[in-house]
């Protein structure tokens, strides 16, 4: 097997919030390696600085110390231009598909903005509109239908499958996907899971599931980030981590979860 | 068996859009629960599973309108009550309700024993402030939450505590019929695990009579409940046994939804989730013949025209669709 490359790593990254009495650690001396292609889970429970982490790793917000490493390169965002380029590599799915689009823009224009991005400015518009009809079959949507269409007009499902049309459009080497089911139906779920999946297969991108969901996590990816205070309490292989974990936050975490074989002991709590 | 808490039968209610066109959500729904027993009720976002919910507790305020059918609790028939009535008669003492965004239940400038005040004094307006007080506090106590809860304001309480703090005071007045919908979708594994175990000990000890509960995550129902029904496009395809249920499913929807479980157990990870392809029907307009039939692999040219009644196997069993138990095995070994 040919040696991994790593894409993304940080060294000693770290958050802060607050000052004095209000000081809070949201993430603390995190050190990670994502390797190209790989797919990668960050599990903790509400409150342990998954989405903090998430917004570092997206140059939202800038750590209080700790470097990100993009390719190797120390990412530099200091510029608007800059972080602009930063994002043509690193692309992000939200939780809530409900609140993640511009309400004013028809679901053409935001296609559009993603061919443009990708510098297909120039193209004439039989080949947009033909990209687009691409990238909206390849999430199962009818492009003809959608054109005209507001985000708001289309059920939970279908806009995370927009959301994820705007991915295969911009290609990116990185997606970032923070709780890209939670807000919607379990029988949904597997049909985003299967198309996020194919992306990865279609483009070879690196995904990170930031999620709360063991069985989510153990079902996709190929490493597993156990996140508790702040801090990787548990790292390793999917299989290594849920099924013979070693820490006891992960012992507990995985016990709460229900399940269907085995005996859900609701003494635990 | 035990005693029939509550039975609906045939219920149909529908929502009125501005147009004045009719969505019957709730399509002749039937269901018995027995004392001391839990009904799941499972399906997709917008099959009806919370109209049913709202239904069945009267709470018929437009756009729902009440159409026909009959809700029996303990022997009293309350279809076709006042909204204003139910809420006074009916609300907290037969029926609680427990709302999906319990979180946001709470209002922010009261008091947790304001809630509880005014849960008591609909049905016993001559109650004395103290007594509720103590009241609230041994309640609160054997539901396991620390009495100090009710001096404290929403804000102040985690989304755990919030929702069992709303569990709480629905069933202060120890209901009949507790309807649970989607109580935990919002919170993380371990309070999820508290709501659950919380809910469970109130029906074993007999604080609520029975309990319905509405979610989608399969996993979850398996765990709590003793019965689970499916429902698709405000239809209920299949009923029956947990266990059976989620092992042995016999609707093709069904099978479909149990195919879509992900748990983090061993040799799961290899297994391969099965999508149902397409979306569910529009309610407006919905087909003549069997509603699944769109998205059915096993769909037959009948199955388009005819509407399809519900079959009943093994005594309490039943599920909707065309094909015999025995022709859906086969076809499910097949492939």
């Amino acid at each position: 097997m040919a040696e991994k490359k790593v894409c993304l790593n940080g060294t000693g990254l770290t958050k802060v919030f607050g000052f004095g009495r209000t000081r809070t650690v949201a993430v603390d001396n995190v050190n990670f390696n994502f390797y190209e292609g790989e797919v990668i889970s960050i599990v903790g429970e509400s409150g342990s600085g998954k989405t903090t982490l998430a917004k570092l790793l997206l140059g939202l917000i800038n750590p209080t110390e700790g470097d990100i490493y993009f390719q190797g390169q120390k990412r530099d965002i200091s510029t608007q231009r800059k972080r602009l380029d930063y994002w043509r590599n690193i692309q992000a799915i939200f939780q809530d598909p409900f609140s993640s689009y511009n309400i004013f823009n028809k679901i053409d224009a935001v296609l559009l903005d993603c061919i443009n991005m990708r510098g297909g400015r120039g193209f004439p518009r039989a080949k947009k509109v033909e990209m687009m009809t691409e990238a909206c079959s390849f999430v199962n949507l009818k492009f003809a239908e959608l054109t005209n269409k507001y985000p708001f007009e289309l059920s939970g499902g279908q806009m995370q499958r927009l959301m994820i049309a705007r991915i295969f459009l911009l290609m990116p080497k990185i997606l970032l996907a923070d709780e890209p089911t939670s807000m919607i139906d379990a029988c949904s779920r597997a049909t985003i899971l299967d198309m996020l999946m194919g992306l990865r297969d279609e483009i070879g991108m690196t995904i990170i599931f930031i999620t709360h969901d063991l069985g989510l996590a153990y079902y996709v990816s190929d490493s597993v980030y156990i996140m508790e205070h702040g801090k990787f309490v548990e790292s390793g292989s999917a299989d290594e981590v849920i099924l013979r974990p070693k820490q006891a936050y992960t012992k507990r975490l995985i016990n709460d979860v229900p399940k269907i074989y085995e005996e859900w002991d609701l003494s635990t709590v | 068996m035990g005693k029939t808490i509550l039975e609906v039968n045939e219920l149909t209610t529908r929502y009125v859009t501005r147009f004045g066109e009719n969505i019957y959500a709730v399509d002749h729904v039937s269901l018995k629960v027995e004392e001391g027993k839990s009904l799941g009720v499972a399906g997709e976002s917008g099959c009806g599973k919370s109209t049913l919910a709202l239904s069945l507790m009267g709470y018929y305020f437009p756009p729902l309108h009440y159409t026909s059918g009959q809700i029996i609790i303990d022997g009293r028939n309350i279809s076709g009550m006042k909204p204003d009535d139910v809420r006074k008669s009916i609300l907290g003492k037969e029926i609680a309700y427990i709302p999906q965004a319990a979180m946001n239940a709470l209002n922010p400038t009261q008091k947790i024993i304001r809630f509880v005040e005014d849960v008591i004094r609909v049905h016993e307006p001559s109650a004395d402030k103290k007594a509720i007080y103590e009241r609230a506090c041994t309640l609160f106590e054997t539901v396991g939450l620390p009495p100090q809860v009710l001096e404290k304001y929403a804000v102040e309480l985690s989304g755990g505590m919030k929702q069992r703090t709303v569990i709480a005071i629905a069933v202060l007045l120890s209901p009949k019929v507790l309807i649970a919908d989607e109580p935990s979708s919002a919170l993380d594994v371990t309070s999820q695990k508290m709501v659950i175990k919380m809910l469970k000990q109130l029906l074993n000890d007999g604080m609520v009579g029975s309990l319905i509960f509405i979610t989608h995550e399969l996993p979850l129902l398996y765990n709590v409940t003793d019965d689970i029904m499916v429902m698709y496009a405000g239809q209920v395809v299949e009923r029956g046994g947990a266990h059976k249920a989620v092992f042995d499913p016999l609707h093709p929807y069904s099978k479909g939804l149990m195919g879509s479980i992900i748990v983090p157990e061993e040799g799961l990870r290899d297994v391969k989730l099965t999508a149902i392809p397409g979306v569910p029907p529009n309610l407006k307009n919905p087909p003549s013949g069997c509603r699944f039939a769109e998205r059915c692999k096993y769909v037959q040219p009948e199955c388009i025209v005819n509407s399809v009644g519900l079959r009943k196997v093994d005594g309490e069993r039943i599920y909707r669709c065309i094909f015999s138990e025995q022709e859906l095995r086969e076809a499910y070994q097949n492939g």
